[in-house]
């Protein structure tokens, strides 16, 4: 659905967030997903929700104490915003009456988030809050990249990506073992995870050691299965003076003016894409390579255990995007434009239940009205991201269940 | 080799048991019974070698060549295990025996807040990381003796994983054929997992035997973090012990060097000139003193230790002293009866005439600046450290420093640099390029000050303390100062707690 047929205006949301909040937001799944099963007592008590309101007010502390509350609250309350913070000692919302000092963060998931302007040194088509197809291809290289590291580095099983609303994406390490990582532990992930290293002022932010590691080496094989296409056709990194300077500006000083020379005599982007591998040594051109599209993650956003991060689900006020989750699986499918929004989301209910209501007899008004509730969000396009969220959920419970029966194996409880 | 008799004795002896290596986890607190002299003198000895591990691992890079040798020199001095011998005698076992007790004495002392805490790990750290690499082939012996058995991988897998082990730690293919190779949870080796050093696969590092060191260093902290923050709940039971309180708060607040105790320059100062080396050499602290009590003719109890200390350190007889606080305190309208009834005990026993007969030390910059913070009508204290900035600046001002003096001093008290900055105003008075020296008592800044402008022919300093030149402008210690120099004849005295304070190293904690 293109967002043209169905155009936001970000107006709409105080009409629209209602709506959302009581026909389609997937109470039933997020709790299932935030409850982990009961397990530790109070998960769910304990954890912090942030909402901003209209008029960019801001709480924080919130908690609830069941599914219910936590929907009452929001379609109570329409939050534009809705963040997820850590689960703490206590119900954050009763913080102030704990014993100063004892009320601390305990446990959350591992998060990453990568966002589209930490690469504007490196896109030519957008800057700043702007993506388009072009840049996106930045994003599906990250998530492979950094979701086969979480899985086949750390063992991490239980990996939720899902899309920010605007540019970039978040990642949920959900395993219990990444929940009760220290900061330390989280920090030092994020580290082995980083390449991609300086700030404004450092020209070359790459820089390999010899030999490789094989944890880079694989990213590698990621970038190269799409480089040429993205960097030097679609980006076109060498298609001008201008671009391929900054090109020539990662590679070792003996090098340069030779090939600025090559550069200029050469008639297109691909010949000099040919140069410059054949000139460069191996290490250097594969520095070059994940300047350009190595994931870039924000460390910080990883190491705080009390971190709050945008909820999956959330609507983002700018855009109107739902957060929703991604299939990895299919990431060549993910289309950030086809996202829906709220406001296209509400218009599909409006068509739907007008079909219904002229197919159907209104027998038993409220077992109906139920019934639509509970259906509502698969009469939309939110049917596919929810089957997703399902399928991860389902995928955390029955590892769940298996590890329980192998603790009362060993307890020989029954 | 021939085993003598008395050696076997040794070998089946209950030391040689209970401390079969020279390094140990400090998992068991020792059980026998010690004087209260062992008590202190152990505790007192491992401070000094902490101190020196600190300073050491300031001055070299750790474990390279210098520092090794460094350390070990210090080990050996103070009489602390870090090798296994050949031959253990009695002495190895002795030493073990004093290594154990010193650790859970300083535990004690170190244990209470979060910086003592940081302090305390690292140098223990710095010293089993050298012990535990001194054991060399005997690691594998004291690891399992330690129930610290890592899971190892078998040939099929190592063969498997040859390039990715390679390629990770930069390791040739023979060395790998050659080592064990352990695996171990990503989050018991952070530090290699952050600087991506090696191989990870499900969760799980690969660390060749070589390496292990760092997993074993790894537990050390985590094991000895542990213990420290049950030890601290466990405190007040000790601290009600009143043999121990004072020794224990004073272990962790301690000064090095010099202590001006033994004064060489007794009776060279009358009082007519209090007022001119007030002006010229006395540091701000005293400075503010002096004049709050010629102003006020009066000082409360806390600036009357702080003064009278430090009178008595620059050189005052007891009978000077006397007569100075008494001519002072009469023009304040103190009855000179009263003033004999209240005031002249207190200085007496200050100068060790009285009661416990302690002969007391003048306060050093560290235990001015970290303890009895002024109050309303207080005058003592270090003003870099008590007063407000506006205050201070004023003060500088009416000392005749000028602006740009005054910034850089500024500048440093904002950095918390205070000692530092009174080095700054040392300069600043004294119109001198660099002092030459790290202060670090006030009675250092009146002997240095008054060398400067008399020549070193007046005060007879005993060892020009400290002698390393560090002037970690950045850091916020005065670390740099040298291995403190005990005082012998002090040290006979130390019998009471209050001695302790001559014998002990400096800790500067924020």
């Amino acid at each position: 659905m293109a967002s043209s047929d169905n155009p936001y205006d970000a107006a709409e949301l105080p009409d629209l967030l209602p709506i959302y909040y009581r026909r389609l937001f997937p109470y039933s799944q997020y709790y299932r997903w935030l409850n982990y099963g009961g397990v530790p007592e109070k998960y769910f008590q304990n954890r912090e929700f942030s909402f901003t309101l209209k008029d960019d007010i801001y709480v924080r502390y919130l908690s609830f104490n069941n599914q219910n509350e936590l929907e009452k609250e929001m379609q109570k309350v329409v939050p534009y915003k809705i963040d997820i913070g850590a689960v703490y000692s206590n119900k954050p919302s009763q913080h102030n009456s704990v014993k100063s000092g004892s009320f601390h963060a305990e446990s959350k998931e591992l998060v990453f988030d990568i966002d589209m302007t930490d690469y504007d040194d490196v896109r030519t088509c957008c800057s700043s809050a702007d993506i388009c197809c072009k840049c996106w291809t930045l994003m599906t290289i990250a998530i492979k990249i950094l979701d086969r590291a979480l899985g086949e580095d750390f063992g991490f099983r239980h990996r939720l990506w899902v899309y920010s609303g605007r540019r970039g994406v978040h990642c949920w390490v959900c395993d219990k073992n990444a929940r009760n990582l220290s900061q330390a532990a989280r920090s030092a992930v994020a580290e082995y995870l980083s390449v991609v290293k300086g700030g404004t002022d450092a020209i070359k932010k790459v820089h390999l050691t010899n030999p490789i590691h094989p944890s880079i080496r694989q990213a590698i094989t990621v970038i190269d299965s799409y480089f040429e296409d993205y960097a030097v056709n679609e980006q076109d990194i060498f298609e001008s003076k201008e671009t391929w300077q900054k090109v020539l500006a990662l590679v070792p000083d003996e090098f340069r003016e030779g090939l600025q020379t090559d550069f200029v005599k050469v008639r297109n982007s691909a010949e000099r894409w040919k140069s410059l591998q054949c000139t460069l040594n191996t290490i250097h051109l594969e520095e070059i390579k994940l300047q350009y599209c190595y994931p870039r993650l924000d460390v910080n956003v990883s190491k705080g255990i009390n971190h709050l991060l945008k909820s999956p689900f959330s609507v983002h006020p700018k855009t109107g995007r739902i957060s929703v989750p991604i299939d990895v699986k299919n990431l060549e499918t993910f289309d950030p434009f086809s996202v829906p929004t709220i406001s296209s989301l509400c218009r599909e209910l409006d068509r739907k239940t007008k079909e219904e209501q002229e197919n159907t007899h209104t027998e038993n008004g409220e077992g109906l009205e139920v019934k639509r509730r509970i259906r509502d969000y698969k009469k939309t396009s939110l049917l596919g991201p929810v089957k997703i969220f399902e399928q991860f959920i389902e995928k955390m419970e029955q590892s769940q269940k298996g590890q329980l029966l192998e603790q009362s194996d060993r307890g020989g409880d029954f | 080799m021939q085993f003598t008799r008395s050696t076997r004795r040794l070998r089946a002896s209950p030391l040689a048991e209970t401390y079969p290596f020279p390094v140990q986890f400090y998992e068991h607190p020792p059980t026998d019974n010690i004087s209260l002299q062992d008590f202190e003198n152990f505790a007192v000895e491992r401070l000094k070698l902490l101190k020196s591990v600190e300073t050491i691992g300031v001055s070299y890079i750790k474990a390279s060549e210098s520092y090794n040798k460094k350390l070990e020199s210090e080990l050996r001095k103070l009489k602390f295990p870090y090798r296994v011998s050949s031959g253990e005698k009695l002495d190895d076992y002795e030493m073990r025996r004093k290594d154990h007790i010193s650790h859970f004495i300083l535990r004690l002392a170190y244990c209470q807040s979060e910086e003592l805490r940081r302090w305390f790990i690292q140098q223990e750290l710095d010293v089993f990381r050298f012990r535990f690499n001194e054991l060399q082939d005997k690691q594998q012996e004291f690891l399992q003796h330690n129930k610290l058995e890592y899971q190892t991988i078998g040939e099929e897998e190592k063969e498997l994983q040859k390039k990715n082990l390679a390629d990770s730690g930069g390791y040739g293919s023979i060395k790998i054929s050659e080592w064990l190779f352990y695996k171990v949870y990503f989050t018991d080796v952070l530090e290699l997992v952050r600087a991506r050093k090696v191989f990870l696969k499900d969760g799980f590092v690969y660390i060749p035997h070589p390496e292990i060191a760092v997993i074993v260093l790894n537990e050390f902290r985590q094991r000895l973090s542990k213990s420290l923050a049950l030890a601290s709940r466990a405190l007040p039971v000790v601290q009600s012990d009143e043999r121990l309180q004072p020794l224990l708060n004073n272990l962790s607040h301690a000064y090095v060097g010099q202590d001006y105790s033994i004064q060489k320059n007794v009776g060279k100062i009358s009082l007519e000139q209090i007022d001119g080396l007030a002006a010229k050499s006395y540091a701000p602290c005293m400075r503010q003193l002096h004049k709050a009590l010629r102003d006020n003719h009066h000082l409360r109890h806390g600036g009357r230790m702080q003064y009278g200390l430090f009178l008595k350190g620059i050189g005052l007889t007891l009978d000077q002293a006397l007569q100075f606080w008494k001519s002072e305190f009469i023009r304040g309208k103190v009855d000179p009866d009263k003033f004999d009834k209240l005031y002249s005990y207190n200085i007496r026993h200050s100068f060790g005439k009285e009661g416990k007969r302690v002969d007391y030390t003048p306060f050093s910059c560290m235990k001015i600046i970290m303890s009895n913070a002024p109050g309303q009508g207080d005058y003592h204290g270090c003003p870099f450290r008590h007063s407000d900035l506006e205050l201070l600046k004023q003060k500088l001002q009416s000392y005749k420093i000028p602006p740009a003096g005054i910034s850089q001093i500024l500048d440093l008290v904002k950095g918390m640099h205070y000692q530092l900055a009174c080095q700054k105003y040392f300069e600043l008075s004294h119109n001198a390029e660099e002092v030459g020296f790290s202060l670090n008592h006030p009675n250092q800044y009146f002997i240095e000050s008054q060398k400067l402008l008399n020549g070193s022919r007046d005060i007879k300093k005993e060892s020009s303390q400290p002698e390393n030149q560090q002037r970690n402008q950045g850091s916020q210690s005065t670390r740099g100062t040298s291995a403190c120099v005990s005082k012998p004849t002090s040290q006979a005295e130390s019998a009471d707690m209050e001695g302790l304070e001559e014998l002990l190293s400096d800790v500067y904690t924020e």
